[in-house]
């Protein structure tokens, strides 16, 4: 099982840092990292494996999402899932 | 691997352009809750929905968090009520909305669907008592929602039904006056009902349909406008096939939620429509989807064209992404639910006549509509006669949900709040329908039904 993690934001030292950390935590690997400077914008999507999740993938997703919004940024962690469906037939 | 431009683009669907999936409606039978005794018929029917939609609301919750995809509402949808008070030895029936009203409070729906009665033939015992406890029911509770089928290609038209509910919809609208008539707001008057339709308020569990399962409304009318407004120079085929790829990939959301909720809560999946439903919210607007095709404003001419040709789109696009389609599958275009229609009303470039004609086209009818208090019953009537004879001849399904306003004129502001939104109050022609309505009887099925 996968999960696509991207983030938008102001760039700043320690952000790909600040969310290794928090995806080891919970035992989730990073699989795949495009990274992007866009204008003055930060742009990430990671691929993560979440096979071995230590926490349910909810609480995941909103420990996640407190990480963005303590640092100004705008992560979403979504399900490969919803990609899947939308964009391969 | 995926493609970046595609995990943005999705994001920006969700973010930017209110992608959401409308509803998650679960439609549950209440055959098995059938009792002479109205206080026993109302504890099995208490009891059966309790049951079965206690996971609903959690289950939709997860998918919600896991797939990034807002659910707006979570819906359930019941037999026709009128079934159930067939059976019952008493006239009054309103325990049986306070009862699903109960019931939607402790499961924590949005709204509860099915206090109806098909009346399209005629009446059934039980279906009189129900259609005139229909005002007092939907003064007493919130989240009932309330339809009556009066038509049907293959039945013709219930006349007397018709004249009664011109009646039904101003009693609703004077007993919640004081709640800015959103009694009216909550009963919808349908020709050819569809049995699985998840969308409020003409939304009833068929008796056709398994003990329980899922059916599932997707919306997007802003991710729509968006792909228009970023094409540039396209003609009207490229248009139309935009639409349809964009229709397809909104409609696999839905497929995909569609699917995980019915594997979670153990229900069958039913259904995805495909309906484009739109919201008060800024961007979430069918009309401005007409609009940023060429029009100036919507309801001005080219209008009914321009619908025919999206309406049409969205259920090729759709068709191909889910495994079964059905509900209403159509455009929406409810004025006081669509910022688009409710500019458009207010400039006085959209009128009901325009409104009736845009409907011959697309789902569902004349929806929310204000009208003055003061309109006379047989003319709510007819305006019912007439939409439900477009629906009739054209096999299609039409709705009448109009709100009179009750001490409102012409003009005048009439605001619900929340999804319904607000909208002025649109002229009515009064010239008076009264001897026709009053003729009573029934519209013979049309030639078109004779199929076999």
């Amino acid at each position: 099982m996968r999960a696509v993690l991207t983030v938008i934001g102001k760039d700043t030292v320690g952000i790909l840092a600040g969310i290794s950390v928090a995806c080891a935590k919970r035992n989730v690997n990073i699989s795949d990292v495009s990274q992007t400077i866009m204008q003055d914008l930060f742009c990430m999507i990671m691929m993560c494996d979440i096979t071995d999740i230590s926490v349910p993938f909810d609480s995941f997703v909103d420990e996640i999402t407190a990480l963005g919004k303590e640092r100004g940024l705008s992560i979403h962690v979504m399900h490969e899932d919803i990609f899947n469906a939308m964009h391969t037939i | 691997m995926y493609n970046t431009r595609d995990i943005l683009e999705t994001i920006t669907m969700i973010q930017d352009e209110n992608l959401d999936i409308r509803t998650v409606t679960m439609g549950i039978s209440l055959l098995s809750c059938i009792d002479s005794d109205i206080d026993a018929a109302c504890k099995k029917v208490y009891d059966k929905i309790v049951t079965m939609a206690s996971n609903l609301v959690p289950v939709c919750e997860q998918i919600e968090k896991e797939l990034g995809i807002p659910i707006i509402n979570k819906r359930i949808s019941v037999t026709p009520i009128a079934m159930l008070a067939s059976a019952c030895q008493t006239h009054n029936i309103v325990k049986f909305a306070v009862t699903l009203e109960n019931a939607a409070k402790a499961v924590g729906v949005n709204y509860i669907g099915g206090y109806s009665a098909l009346v399209q033939k005629g009446f059934a015992y039980g279906d009189y008592a129900l259609i005139e406890s229909i005002p007092e029911a939907l003064s007493v509770t919130e989240h009932v929602c309330s339809s009556v089928n009066i038509g049907s290609t293959k039945a013709g038209i219930n006349m007397d039904a018709v004249a009664m509910m011109g009646r039904v919809i101003k009693k609703a609208a004077q007993a919640t006056a004081d709640k800015n008539c959103m009694g009216a707001a909550k009963i919808v008057v349908l020709c050819n009902a569809p049995e699985d339709n998840p969308f409020m308020a003409g939304a009833f569990h068929g008796a056709g349909e398994p003990d329980c399962v899922i059916n599932v409304g997707v919306s997007g009318p802003g991710v729509v406008r968006a792909a228009i407004a970023k094409s540039s120079g396209l003609d009207i085929t490229g248009i139309a096939d935009l639409i349809k790829r964009t229709a397809f990939k909104i409609t696999r959301m839905g497929q995909l939620v569609a699917r995980e909720a019915s594997k979670r809560l153990g229900v069958p999946f039913g259904i995805v429509d495909l309906s484009l439903a739109p919201t008060p919210a800024v961007g979430d607007s069918v009309a401005h989807i007409l609009e940023e095709m060429g029009l100036e404003v919507c309801g001005a001419c080219g209008t009914t064209a321009a619908l025919a040709m999206l309406n049409d789109a969205v259920k090729k696009g759709g068709v191909m992404a889910s495994s079964h389609v059905g509900g209403l599958s159509g455009a929406f275009i409810p004025v006081s639910e669509d910022a688009g229609m409710i500019d458009a009303a207010k400039c006085g470039a959209l009128s009901i006549e325009k409104l009736e004609a845009m409907t011959a086209v697309c789902s569902v009818g004349l929806d929310m509509i204000n009208i003055p208090g003061d309109t006379p019953d047989e003319v709510i009537s007819a305006i019912i006669a007439d939409e439900a004879a477009i629906g009739m001849v054209n096999s299609k399904t039409t709705a009448v949900r109009v709100i009179p306003a009750i001490g409102k004129k012409v003009g005048e502001e009439l605001s619900f709040g929340g999804l319904f939104g607000s909208a002025p109050v649109m002229k009515v022609n009064t010239a008076s329908p009264k001897k026709f309505i009053q003729r009573g009887g029934r519209i013979p099925a049309p030639l078109q039904s004779l199929k076999n």
